[in-house]
C-alpha cells in the first residue's frame, strides 16, 4: 500500500532524504551541549583548569549551537519542500485519475467522498510526511541516543531511568486506549449536535410555521448536554497525561539526585555529569511523549492512505473504445438505435435490471420523447448513448456503429447533453456557454441563447453575457439555469441533443419557444427528450413510454391517446379539470 | 454543507435572494478584546470559588516547578562541600524530601487545576452554545436569508469549540506561563545579577528574531490560505460537476486549470511550511547559543567572582526552562486571540435584533358558548383574546377571514417584490395564486404568517391587524405545506406529531388516513415507527410530501397555506398527493399556490400575479370571460407552470 503512495514523492527524493539526515545532525548537536557543560563544571570549575579552558568549551558550544540551528532550519526547509511536493503530486495523481472515472465509478464513491479524499485526506498525509521527516525521525533517535549517552555516563542511573520510562510509557499507553474509546463517543455526540443544528437550520421555515422553537430548544439542549457529558468524561481523563508525565519526570530527578548524589559523595561520579543527567531526563521523557503523539498521527494517516489507494486502484470501468483505432467513423447524422439493450447498476443497484431488452430506433432529425414514472430508467436509458454507463446486454448504436467502438471523445463530441442535475461552473455566463464549443463566435453564442429562450433574461442583467455565475449557479433561478444549460448544449450543434427532464422549471410558453427553435434552427439535429408533462411531449414525432424496465408503448400523441392505457392515464391526470 | 443548504434554499420558487458563500478568516483578532473577555468570563464565573481554587492551584504548581529547579542549588553545593559523608547524606535526604514535597504538591495542584477547568469550560461552553441556539430560534427569517447555513453552523461548532479549547487550556496556561516566566526571572536575578544581564540580552535577541520570523511566516501563511481556498474550491466544483465535465469531454481543460492551481498552492505552501517549521529550531537554537554563553560566562564567574557551583547548575537549569513558558505565551496568546475573535462573532450574533413581536392578541380555545377553556385543550372552536384599553378582554371568534389591503413588500429596500396587492378571503374560501416563476406568489403567503414584515398596507385576520396578534398565536392558526418538504430525524409518528405535540397516536393515524399517507406508511418496514433519517432521505419525494400534509392535518388549523408544487413527482404519486391536499382544503380558508387546473377552477377567487402585481382577479368563469392572461394560460396549456 505504501509503495503506491511513495511513488508520488517523485522529484523530491533528495529533499526527502536530506530532511531526516539534518534532523539527526541537530539531535547530535543538542546532545553534546550538556556534556560540554559537565566538562566546564568538572574540569573548569571543580578541577581548576582555569579560564582558558572554560572559554574554549564555551566557544565550542557556540559553534555547535550554530551548526544545530543551521541543521534544524534546513531540515524544516527540505521537509517542507518534500511534503508539499508530495502532496501536490498526489493531488494531481488523484485528480487526473478521477477524470477518467465513468459515471458508475463516480456513483460508487460519491462526489462528496471524492472531494474529501482529495482535500482533507491529502492534507493529512502531507502534514504527516512533513512531521514524519522531522518529528517522527527526531523523537525516537533522540530517545535512543540520549539513553546511550546516559548509559556511558552511569549505567546504574540509566537502568533506573529506563524503568521510569517504561512505567510512564505503559501508563500513557493505557490512558490513551481508554481515552480513545471515550473520544469516539465524544465525536458521535458532536456529530449528533451538528445534525440537530443542521436539521433545524434547513427546516427553519417549518419550525417557525408550526411555532416549534421551544420544542427545538429542548431538542438542542439534550444534544448539547450529551456532548458536554461526553466531553467532560473524555477530557478529564486525557488531562491525567500531564500529571503522569510530571510525576515520572520528578520521580526520575529525585531518584537520580539521590543515587547520583551518593555517587558524587563516594567519588564514583562527577558533579557535572550529574547535572548533565538531570538535563537529559527531560529530553528523554519529552521524546517518549513525542513518540506517542507520532504514533497517534500515523494511525490517523493510515486511514487516509487506505482511502486514497482505494481511489487510485479503481480501474475506470469504461475504457476508450480501443478497437476503433484508425477505423473510419461514420458521418454524424444523429441516428440512434437500441438493439435488445439491457442495463443494471452493477456497483450501487439491487442487481435487478433497470432496463431489459429495449429496442427502438430514432431517425436523424426526429424529435423523440421518452415519458414514464419516476424510477423507470428514463435517465439510465439516455445515459447509455454517450456511454456514461455501458449496457449489460445488447447494444446501443450511434450512427450505425456500436458506441463502444468509438473513441469516447468522438462519441461525446457528436452529442449535446443537458443532464437532469444542471450544473453551471463559477465564471461568466459566456465562459459557461463556451464549454459547449470552445471557439464559438459571438453570433453563434447569441443564436444559442436566443434558441434556448435565454436571451431576454441574460440581457436584462447589467453585464449581459459577462455576468458572473457563483459557484453552483446560486445566483440564477432554476428555470434560468436550465435554459443556460440548454444553450450550452445547443452551442455544440450536435448531431444528437439529449434533454433529460431539463425544462421542468421553465414555464410552458418558454418551453414552447424552445421547441420552436428546435424545429427552425436545429432541423437536422435529432432531439431526444425526457419529460413529465404531456404538453412537453405531445408534439414529438414519436413518444416512447417506459414502464418498469421495458417499453410499454411507442407512437405519436394521437396514436397513443387511442391505444395506450398508460398514456391515457397520464393524460387524464394532467388534464383533470378541463375535461369535466 | 453550505453549498448544499443554499441549493435547497434556492429551489423555493420566488424566495428572497440567497446569500453567497460566507468567507471566514481564520486569523482574525477580536475588535474589542476587553469587552469580549468580560462577557466570556461571565460564562465561566458561575462558581467564583472554583475559579479562585484554580488560581491558587496555578500558583502552587508554578512555585513547585520553580522551587524544584532551585533546589538543585543547595543540593549541588552540599555535594561538593568538604564535609563528612554521613553528615552530607543526612542533609541530602532532607533536601530531597523538600524537593519531593515541592514536586508532589505541584503535580497535585496541576491535576486539580486542569480537572476543575475542564468542568468549568465544558459547562460554560454548553451554556454559550445553548444561549446562541436559543437566540437563533428567535431570529426572523430575513436573518436566515442573509446568513448562510454554513456561517451559522460554524458559529455554533467551530467558534464554540475554539472558545472551549481556550477556556479549557489557553487561559490557565497563559497565566501559569506568565507566572513561571516572572518567577524564573526573579530567581535567576537572585542567583546572579551579572549572569542575568547576559540572559536579558539574549532574550532581546530572541524576541527580535521571533518578530521577524513571525511576520514572514504570517505573510506566507496568508498566501497559502488564499491558494488553498482556490484549489479546494476548484476541486469541489469540478468533482461535483464531473458528470458535466465528462458530458462535454472537458477533462483535459479541467486538468490544466487544476494543475495550475495545484502548483500555485504547492509553491505558497512550501514557503509557509518552511517558515512555520523553521521557527521552532531557530528559536531553540538561539536559546542554545545563549545557553553556551551563559555556561562559559557562568563558569568564569564561579572562578573569579565566587558564584557557587550549585547556583551555576541551577541557573543553567533555569535558562533551559525559560524558553518553555516563552513559547507557551506566544502560542496560547494566538489561540486565545483567535478564540476571542470567535467569541466576539458569537456575541455579535447573540446581539442581533430578534424577531419583533409587539402583538398582544392571543389565541385561546373556547367552548360552544365562547367561554374560555384551559390552555392546551384541543377545542373545536378558537377565539382571539383582544386586550381592551381598560384592561379587560374582548373575545373575537376565530373564523378565518383574511384580508390584504394595498400590501407592499420587498426583500431588499428599493426592490419591491409586491406592489399594492389587495386580496380578501372570507372564512372557508379558497384563494388560488397563479403566475409565472418569480412573480411573487410564495412571497404573499410568507407575509400572511409574518415570516416577513410588510413595507406598506395592512393585513387583517378576522378584522384584527396581524401586527397586533402574537406571532406564535398567529402561526398556530395557520397551517403550511411548503414546496420543500422538510422532515426531522425521528419516527414517522414523531414527524406527524410535529404538527401538534399533544396529539395522540390515534389522532396522528387519523390525520395520516385523511391525508392519504396511511397506505404507504403501513407498508414501511416498521410502519409508523420507521425512523426518518437525514431530512427524509430514505423516503421518496412523494412520500415526504404526504407526511408533510399529514403533519399539517394533525395541527388542524382554520387557515391553510399550500404550495402544491409537484414538478418532480410522477403522475401516479401526484394523484395520491392531490387527494391528500384536497382533504386538507375542506372546510378551511385556503391560500394555495396552484399548479393544477382542478384547484384553480374550483377556487372561489383566482389571483393572477405577474411581476409583483395583481393582473387579474376573479372566479374561473369571470376570468375566462375576461379573455386576458388567465384565458391565455387556460386555453394554451394544460399546466400553468
Amino acid at each position: 500500500m505504501f509503495k503506491k503512495i511513495a511513488k508520488f514523492m517523485k522529484g523530491y527524493e533528495l529533499a526527502a532524504a536530506l530532511g531526516p539526515i539534518l534532523v539527526i545532525l541537530e539531535v547530535i548537536c543538542e546532545l553534546l551541549l550538556p556534556l560540554l557543560v559537565a566538562r566546564i563544571i568538572d574540569i573548569g570549575i571543580e578541577g581548576n583548569a582555569g579560564m582558558t579552558y572554560i572559554l574554549e568549551m564555551g566557544a565550542i558550544m557556540v559553534a555547535i549551537s550554530i551548526l544545530s540551528m543551521f541543521s534544524g532550519v534546513m531540515a524544516a526547509k527540505y521537509a517542507s519542500i518534500a511534503s508539499q511536493g508530495f502532496g501536490a503530486n498526489l493531488r494531481k495523481g488523484l485528480f487526473d485519475h478521477v477524470q477518467e472515472f465513468s459515471f458508475a465509478d463516480i456513483d460508487r464513491f460519491s462526489s462528496a467522498s471524492l472531494i474529501t479524499r482529495m482535500t482533507n485526506d491529502v492534507n493529512t498525509m502531507q502534514t504527516t510526511v512533513n512531521m514524519g521527516l522531522r518529528v517522527i525521525t527526531r523523537a525516537p533517535f533522540m530517545l535512543i541516543s540520549a539513553v546511550i549517552v546516559c548509559f556511558s555516563l552511569n549505567a546504574q542511573l540509566t537502568l533506573m531511568l529506563v524503568v521510569v520510562i517504561v512505567v510512564m510509557a505503559v501508563s500513557i499507553g493505557l490512558l490513551m486506549k481508554v481515552c480513545g474509546k471515550l473520544f469516539t463517543i465524544f465525536q458521535q455526540k458532536m456529530d449528533g449536535l451538528n445534525d440537530t443544528i443542521q436539521e433545524n437550520l434547513i427546516a427553519i421555515r417549518v419550525v417557525k410555521a408550526f411555532v416549534r422553537s421551544d420544542y427545538e430548544k429542548g431538542k438542542f439542549k439534550r444534544a448539547n448536554d450529551a456532548l458536554t457529558d461526553a466531553g467532560i468524561r473524555a477530557v478529564s481523563r486525557i488531562i491525567l497525561q500531564q500529571p503522569i508525565m510530571m510525576l515520572a519526570m520528578n520521580a526520575a530527578i529525585v531518584g537520580v539526585l539521590w543515587m547520583g548524589g551518593n555517587g558524587v559523595m563516594s567519588g564514583t561520579m562527577a558533579v557535572g555529569d550529574l547535572s548533565a543527567f538531570v538535563t537529559y531526563i527531560s529530553q528523554i521523557l519529552m521524546s517518549v511523549m513525542m513518540v506517542a503523539m507520532s504514533l497517534m498521527m500515523m494511525t490517523r494517516s493510515m486511514a487516509c492512505v487506505r482511502r486514497t489507494v482505494e481511489v487510485l486502484d479503481t480501474v475506470p470501468d469504461i475504457a476508450n473504445g480501443g478497437e476503433s483505432q484508425g477505423r473510419e467513423l461514420p458521418a454524424p447524422r444523429g441516428l440512434v438505435e437500441f438493439r435488445d439493450a439491457s442495463f443494471k447498476y452493477l456497483a450501487t443497484g439491487t442487481g435487478d435490471d433497470v432496463l431489459s431488452h429495449i429496442s427502438f430506433r430514432v431517425e436523424p432529425g426526429q424529435f423523440v420523447a421518452v415519458i414514464g414514472g419516476t424510477g423507470v430508467g428514463k435517465s439510465s436509458l439516455v445515459n447509455l448513448i454517450p456511454r456514461f454507463y455501458d449496457v449489460t446486454g445488447g447494444a446501443v448504436l450511434m450512427d450505425g456503429l456500436d458506441v463502444r467502438q468509438y473513441p469516447l471523445e468522438a462519441l461525446r463530441g457528436r452529442i449535446g447533453m443537458v443532464l437532469q442535475n444542471n450544473i453551471l461552473f463559477s465564471g461568466t455566463i459566456r465562459e459557461n456557454l463556451l464549454w459547449g464549443k470552445e471557439d464559438a463566435t459571438e453570433d453563434e453564442l447569441i443564436q444559442a441563447i436566443r434558441d434556448a429562450q435565454a436571451y431576454d433574461f441574460i440581457m436584462s442583467f447589467p453585464e449581459g453575457l459577462d455576468t458572473y455565475i457563483d459557484q453552483g449557479g446560486v445566483n440564477v433561478s432554476g428555470g434560468q439555469k436550465q435554459r443556460l444549460c440548454i444553450a450550452r448544449a445547443m452551442l455544440r450543434k450536435p448531431a444528437l441533443l439529449i434533454l433529460d427532464d431539463s425544462t421542468s422549471a421553465v414555464d410552458s410558453a418558454t418551453e414552447a419557444g424552445i421547441r420552436e427553435s428546435f424545429r427552425n434552427h436545429l432541423k437536422d439535429t435529432t432531439v431526444l427528450i425526457i419529460a413529465q408533462r404531456i404538453s412537453s411531449v405531445q408534439y414529438a414525432d414519436k413518444i416512447i413510454i417506459l414502464d418498469d424496465d421495458h417499453i410499454a408503448g411507442e407512437g405519436t400523441h394521437d396514436e397513443l391517446l387511442v391505444e395506450n392505457p398508460i398514456y391515457q392515464e397520464i393524460y387524464q391526470s394532467q388534464q383533470e379539470g378541463v375535461a369535466q | 454543507m453550505a453549498v448544499e443548504a443554499t441549493k435547497k434554499f434556492q429551489r423555493e420558487s420566488d424566495g428572497p435572494p440567497s446569500p453567497g458563500g460566507a468567507p471566514r478568516g481564520g486569523y482574525q483578532k477580536p475588535k474589542d478584546t476587553k469587552k469580549t473577555v468580560k462577557r466570556l468570563l461571565k460564562y465561566l464565573t458561575e462558581k467564583k470559588a472554583l475559579l479562585l481554587l484554580v488560581l491558587v492551584c496555578v500558583i502552587i504548581s508554578s512555585v513547585g516547578s520553580i522551587g524544584g529547579s532551585y533546589m538543585l542549588r543547595p543540593i549541588t553545593n552540599k555535594l561538593v562541600e568538604d564535609l563528612p559523608i554521613a553528615e552530607k547524606a543526612v542533609s541530602l535526604i532532607n533536601m530531597l524530601l523538600v524537593l519531593g514535597i515541592l514536586y508532589v504538591a505541584g503535580t497535585i495542584a496541576t491535576f486539580i487545576q486542569s480537572r476543575v477547568m475542564v468542568q468549568l469550560a465544558q459547562k460554560g461552553t454548553n451554556r454559550l452554545r445553548r444561549d446562541l441556539f436559543n437566540k437563533l430560534q428567535d431570529m426572523p427569517l430575513t436573518y436566515f436569508d442573509r446568513h448562510s447555513h454554513g456561517e451559522l453552523m460554524s458559529r455554533l461548532t467551530n467558534d464554540a469549540d475554539n472558545v472551549q479549547m481556550a477556556l479549557e487550556q489557553s487561559m490557565v496556561t497563559l497565566i501559569s506561563s506568565v507566572l513561571m516566566f516572572v518567577g524564573i526571572f526573579a530567581v535567576m536575578l537572585v542567583i546572579s545579577p551579572l549572569l542575568f544581564l547576559l540572559t536579558a540580552l539574549i532574550l532581546v535577541i530572541v524576541f527580535i528574531n521571533f518578530k521577524i520570523l513571525g511576520g514572514k511566516s504570517r505573510k506566507y501563511f496568508r498566501k497559502q490560505q488564499a491558494a488553498i481556498g482556490e484549489l479546494n474550491g476548484n476541486i469541489q466544483e469540478m468533482i461535483e460537476g464531473l458528470k458535466v465535465v465528462k458530458a462535454f469531454t472537458h477533462e483535459e481543460a479541467a486538468k490544466k486549470i487544476f494543475t495550475e492551481l495545484n502548483e500555485t498552492y504547492r509553491t505558497a505552501a512550501t514557503d509557509a511550511n518552511y517558515y512555520a517549521g523553521a521557527t521552532m529550531p531557530a528559536m531553540a537554537n538561539i536559546f542554545n547559543i545563549g545557553f553556551a554563553f551563559t555556561a562559559a560566562f557562568g563558569g568564569l564567574l564561579s572562578i573569579v567572582a565566587g558564584l557557587d557551583v550549585g547556583g551555576f547548575v541551577s541557573y543553567l537549569q533555569f535558562s533551559r526552562q525559560m524558553s518553555q513558558p516563552m513559547g507557551q505565551i506566544s502560542q496560547q496568546l494566538t489561540a486565545l486571540l483567535s478564540a476571542l475573535a470567535g467569541a466576539e462573532r458569537i456575541f455579535e450574533m447573540m446581539d442581533s435584533e430578534p424577531e419583533l413581536d409587539e402583538g398582544t392578541v392571543t389565541l385561546i380555545p373556547v367552548d360552544e358558548t365562547m367561554n374560555e377553556l384551559a390552555e392546551g385543550t384541543h377545542a373545536a372552536r378558537w377565539a382571539w383574546k383582544v386586550p381592551q384599553p381598560d384592561g379587560s378582554f374582548r373575545l373575537v371568534e376565530l373564523k378565518g377571514d383574511v384580508e390584504l389591503k394595498q400590501v407592499e413588500f420587498g426583500y431588499v429596500p428599493g426592490k419591491p417584490v409586491l406592489k399594492k396587492v389587495s386580496v380578501a378571503a372570507e372564512a372557508g374560501e379558497k384563494i388560488a395564486f397563479v403566475g409565472s416563476t418569480g412573480a411573487g406568489k410564495t412571497t404573499i403567503t410568507n407575509l400572511i404568517n409574518r415570516f416577513y414584515e410588510i413595507d406598506g398596507g395592512e393585513i387583517t385576520y378576522d378584522g384584527i391587524n396581524v401586527r397586533e396578534i402574537r406571532k406564535d398565536s398567529l402561526r398556530r392558526s395557520l397551517g403550511m405545506v411548503l414546496q420543500d418538504t422538510h422532515l426531522f430525524t425521528g419516527t414517522v409518528m414523531d414527524n406527524i406529531r410535529y404538527g401538534r405535540l399533544e396529539a395522540t397516536d390515534e389522532e396522528c393515524i387519523a390525520a395520516a388516513k385523511s391525508s392519504n399517507a396511511h397506505s404507504f406508511i403501513r407498508r414501511l418496514p416498521q410502519g409508523y415507527q420507521t425512523m426518518v433519517s437525514g431530512d427524509g432521505a430514505n423516503l421518496s419525494q412523494g412520500q415526504r410530501q404526504l407526511l408533510a400534509i399529514a403533519r399539517a392535518a394533525v395541527a388542524d388549523p382554520p387557515v391553510m397555506i399550500l404550495d402544491e408544487a409537484t414538478s418532480s413527482i410522477d403522475t401516479r404519486t401526484e394523484k395520491h398527493i392531490e387527494k391528500g391536499m384536497d382533504a386538507l382544503m375542506e372546510n378551511r380558508t385556503v391560500f394555495v399556490i396552484a399548479h393544477r387546473l382542478s384547484t384553480v377552477r374550483n377556487s372561489d377567487c383566482i389571483v393572477v400575479i405577474e411581476h409583483g402585481e395583481i393582473e387579474e382577479k376573479g372566479s374561473h368563469s369571470e376570468l375566462l370571460a375576461l379573455k386576458g392572461r388567465y384565458h391565455q394560460l387556460y386555453t394554451g396549456q394544460f399546466q400553468l407552470e
